[in-house]
């Protein structure tokens, strides 16, 4: 019975990433048309209408103007439609697999990446409600397809019962916020990239390629930094759930774990990104690319520290 | 809002006092002066912080004194050249070192020079009036307006301070050219600021206050053996500063059963352990004695002091007769777990044998299997074939020198081998139960079983388990959890309560009549400003309608 529901769930993953690939080729085709597009009112609306602080101040806010209503193009739209197949499929994958298990889907790196990935795609798909986050496709179903790809080839285990240092409420608390955590990180080192990008075209006086249709540097840092915080929220709960944990677990609650090392670092540097926007002087490039420095370093605490480094969190299964 | 003066909302760099300041003339508190507003600025706290992440850094690529003594104990044998110049500069203590601590204290102190003049400012505005209302709220943000022909000023602008009072903002009316009220809301998010700052602070002085008055200790317990919480109960014993054996309070614990349960449906993962129980009894001072569980994740809490269950294995338990026949030895020994099948190496050392001292050095295999090459392996950690192999030496142990030795290892260099190795003989391999002889008529060794009826068909209980238990106190853990949710609270209020200005005002019309406006200003990130005002023009309308 275990088997056979690991091997649908593995189905069912595969398939999710077949459609995200689908998905992550309209979304890209969606980029290249929009390249060819003039450079239409989006650029100049989220130009005129954004909150303009790093100069003056919030005492010298215009108003914005309406959130644009551009209207989606057609590759955009059926990327949209080809990701929430593949999210559906992806829930079917980890729905399985938690089946299987008979306990939560992510006490180990395969699982984690399972659900990292099914969560970024999910809060992407979700903030679309709000705001029109359609150029950031490509980068979500590409990243979900490399986490998952990544997962399925080079983290994958059996399903074996649930080792008895995992066996505590506090993996299913502390990990899954991780997982929350990380996605929000994900997404806004996305918007943190494009900003960069952006920048970098609005200094050099392009109005050509498809940044001309994104918002514009000062929009994109603010996104960036309201997904940022909420992944910052998240990240200070895993850090005291994990020491809750470590207490209950080791009897003490920090020790300077190599993991615990790098959870340290990683919020330290968001701290460091929230403090920078409120620096003057080090709004916009710098804070963007303390960001970037943020996630990398989260994608280290994944990737190096798990399968390198010694220390007491081994959980990767592998 | 006496914020640092690099606060990106600050309305204009001090430029103006600066080279006030930076004058020789000055004298030593202007220089004083300077220095505590760098080091209290915003960039200050933000480079310390990121230098803090990369101090962090070292201590996960080098294994540290605090979590992995052994790991540098092998480092200094693995790298003799290396390792004294990294421990130089105090890279096997990063979190203790000089530098370390210089980064984060100077950073706690830039803290508290930043909170303190902001907490003393926002306690005032907290009892402050909101601000006069702008002359023209047009450019400002959410900005609408109605026409009410058939009111007037006062009606309105009452009923717009009870709609604003009662959505949470403070208000005051303005009679200006027009009639109007101003208010502002979310304190809270400041409130919140502040103390997540200072529970910063909580955490620092609870973990370095507490810390001295905390203890722990390690030590091994076999099935059926009693813990007693004194200091030579102990195997290890590391006490804070504060700390030591007043910290002990008088219990005692002993290990009735520790049990196992292992997987046997899944064949991928066969044998593998699901479930840990050690059942104790615990007893305080002139009190009946307390049955209770202690498993992996779930301590035992006894007497303010926490019990935790780290480790197990087994340990046989072994009776050497000496060479006159007196019973030297008879102890159950715990051997160390060497793989995930408790394939375990264990040391007995026999200084009361006669006419030489014996020393040995057991495998234990629980569920011994045959490789290959021939030799033993065990293939399952549970007691499903035990046996016990042995190698025997005479000569002095080095007991009495005094010098401290480990339990657990047996110098063999000055020790001659007379049973297994290179001696010739065989070595000696039992089960529970059986006796075998030592050569030269030096005794017998016996490998005692727990059960008299164990045997081929059931092994089960021949063999005694033991456990590894921490024993910890940690009186200020409470507070730094505490600290934390405050800091966790502070953090959400601070980031998401929205504190922003709003403008209802009344202007009279020439013709009878007002023109009600609205406007909204964020102080800080604000995304919903707009809708709110909206929304309270939405909710007036209606209000002044009924
Ligand atoms: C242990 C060191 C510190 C950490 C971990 C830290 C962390 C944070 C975090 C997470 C925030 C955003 C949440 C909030 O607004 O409460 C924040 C905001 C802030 N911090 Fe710190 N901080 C530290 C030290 C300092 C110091 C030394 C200063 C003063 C120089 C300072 C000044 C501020 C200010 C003014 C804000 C508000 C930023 C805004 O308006 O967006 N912090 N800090």
């Amino acid at each position: 019975m275990t088997e056979t529901l690991a091997t649908y769930s593995l189905v069912a993953i595969y398939s999710a990433m077949a459609v995200y690939a689908l998905a992550f080729v309209f979304f890209t085709v969606d980029l290249a048309k929009r390249a060819s597009l003039a450079p239409e009112p989006v650029a100049a609306t989220a130009a005129t209408g954004q909150l303009t602080a790093a100069r003056g101040g919030t005492t010298t806010l215009e108003r914005t103007e309406t959130v644009t209503t551009r209207k989606r193009g057609r590759f955009e739209r059926a990327g949209f439609a080809l990701t929430v197949i593949a999210w559906l499929l992806h829930l079917g994958g980890a729905v399985l697999r938690g089946l299987a298990n008979g306990y939560v889907p992510w006490s180990n790196m395969f699982e984690f990446s399972l659900m990292m990935s099914l969560i970024v795609v999910l809060v992407f798909l979700v903030i679309q409600f709000w705001l029109d986050l359609g150029y950031l496709g490509a980068y979500i179903t590409g990243a979900a397809l490399i986490v998952l790809g990544i997962g399925t080839t080079n983290f994958y285990v059996d399903v074996t019962p649930l080792a008895v240092p995992l066996q505590s409420v506090w993996l299913v608390i502390h990990v899954f916020v991780a997982i929350l955590g990380t996605s929000f990180f994900a997404l806004g080192a996305g918007l943190s990239l494009l900003q960069l990008l952006q920048s970098r075209r609005e200094a050099s006086g392009k109005t050509d390629g498809f940044l001309s249709t994104v918002p514009d540097a000062d929009k994109l840092e603010t996104l960036a930094y309201r997904v940022i915080v909420i992944g910052f929220v998240f990240w200070t709960f895993t850090l005291i759930a994990g020491a809750i944990w470590a207490e209950r677990a080791w009897g003490r609650y920090w020790g300077w774990d190599t993991k615990e090392v790098w959870t340290f670092i990683i919020w330290t540097i968001y701290a460091g990104y929230i403090h920078a926007r409120a620096t003057r002087g080090w709004r916009g490039t710098r804070s963007a690319v303390l960001s970037l420095i943020g996630f990398g370093a989260v994608i280290f605490n994944y990737t190096v520290v798990n399968l390198f480094m010694k220390g007491l969190h081994a959980y990767s299964g592998l | 809002m006496s914020r640092p003066s690099d606060y990106v909302d600050a309305a204009t760099p001090d430029t103006a006092r600066r080279p006030e300041i930076t004058q020789p003339g000055l004298g030593p508190l202007g220089y004083l002066r300077f220095f505590w507003r760098q080091l209290t600025s915003m960039r200050t706290a933000l480079v310390l912080l990121l230098l803090l992440a990369i101090a962090a850094v070292p201590g996960s690529m080098w294994p540290q004194r605090s979590s992995d003594p052994n790991g540098v104990i092998q480092f200094f044998a693995d790298n003799p050249d290396l390792a004294p110049v990294l421990d130089s500069f105090q890279l096997f203590d990063v979190y203790t070192s000089v530098w370390f601590s210089a980064i984060y204290l100077l950073l706690f102190v830039s803290l508290i020079g930043c909170v303190i003049p902001r907490t003393t400012h926002h306690l005032k505005a907290l009892r402050a009036s909101p601000p006069k209302t702008p002359a023209r709220l047009e450019r400002l943000p959410g900005f609408t307006s109605r026409i009410e022909p058939n009111l007037d000023a006062a009606t309105a602008i009452d009923s717009a301070r009870d709609l604003l009072r009662s959505s949470g903002y403070r208000v005051q009316l303005f009679n200006g050219k027009d009639l109007s009220a101003s208010a502002e809301r979310g304190y809270l998010r400041e409130t919140g600021n502040l103390v997540f700052h200072s529970a910063l602070v909580g955490i620092l002085v609870a973990v370095g206050i507490g810390g001295g008055f905390s203890f722990s200790g390690q030590k091994v317990v076999i099935e059926g053996q009693p813990f007693v919480n004194v200091l030579a109960g102990y195997d290890s014993f590391n006490p804070g500063r504060f700390a030591g054996e007043h910290s002990l309070e008088p219990f005692r614990m002993t290990l009735d059963d520790f049990s196992v349960v292992y997987e046997e449906e899944n064949l991928r993962a066969y044998g593998t352990p699901t479930d840990f129980t050690a059942s104790v009894t615990t007893y305080l001072p002139r009190e009946e004695g307390q049955p209770g569980e202690v498993k992996v994740n779930h301590p035992l809490a006894v007497a303010g002091t926490n019990v935790y269950l780290l480790g197990n294995g087994y340990a046989p338990t072994i009776t050497v007769r000496d060479g006159e026949g007196n019973i030297a030895f008879d102890s159950s020994v715990p051997f160390l777990p060497q793989d995930q099948n408790l394939t375990s190496l264990g040391v007995i050392k026999v200084p009361d044998a006669l006419p030489e001292q014996l020393g040995m050095i057991g495998f234990f295999y629980p569920a011994a299997g045959e490789l290959h090459s021939g030799a033993l392996t065990s293939v399952h950690p549970d007691l499903v074939n035990p046996v016990l192999t042995l190698r025997v030496y005479t000569g002095d142990l080095g007991l009495d020198s005094g010098a401290p030795k480990s339990v657990y290892s047996l110098e063999t260099d000055t020790l001659t081998e007379v049973v297994g190795g290179d001696s010739g003989v065989d070595t000696i391999e039992l089960r529970p139960g059986e006796s075998a002889e030592l050569p030269n008529g030096l005794g017998t060794v016996t490998f005692e079983s727990k059960d008299p009826d164990a045997g081929p068909n059931n092994w089960a209980d021949s063999v005694p388990r033991f456990a590894s238990f921490d024993i910890h106190h940690v009186p200020s853990q409470g507070w730094v959890l505490v600290f934390a949710i405050l800091v966790l609270g502070g953090l959400l209020a601070s980031l998401f309560v929205p504190r922003r200005r709003m403008w209802v005002k009344a202007v009279e019309l020439p013709d009878g009549g007002i023109r009600i406006e609205y406007a909204g200003l964020a102080r800080g990130e604000d995304p919903t400003l707009e809708d709110a005002v909206a929304d309270i023009a939405e909710r007036h309308a209606r209000k002044l309608t009924t």
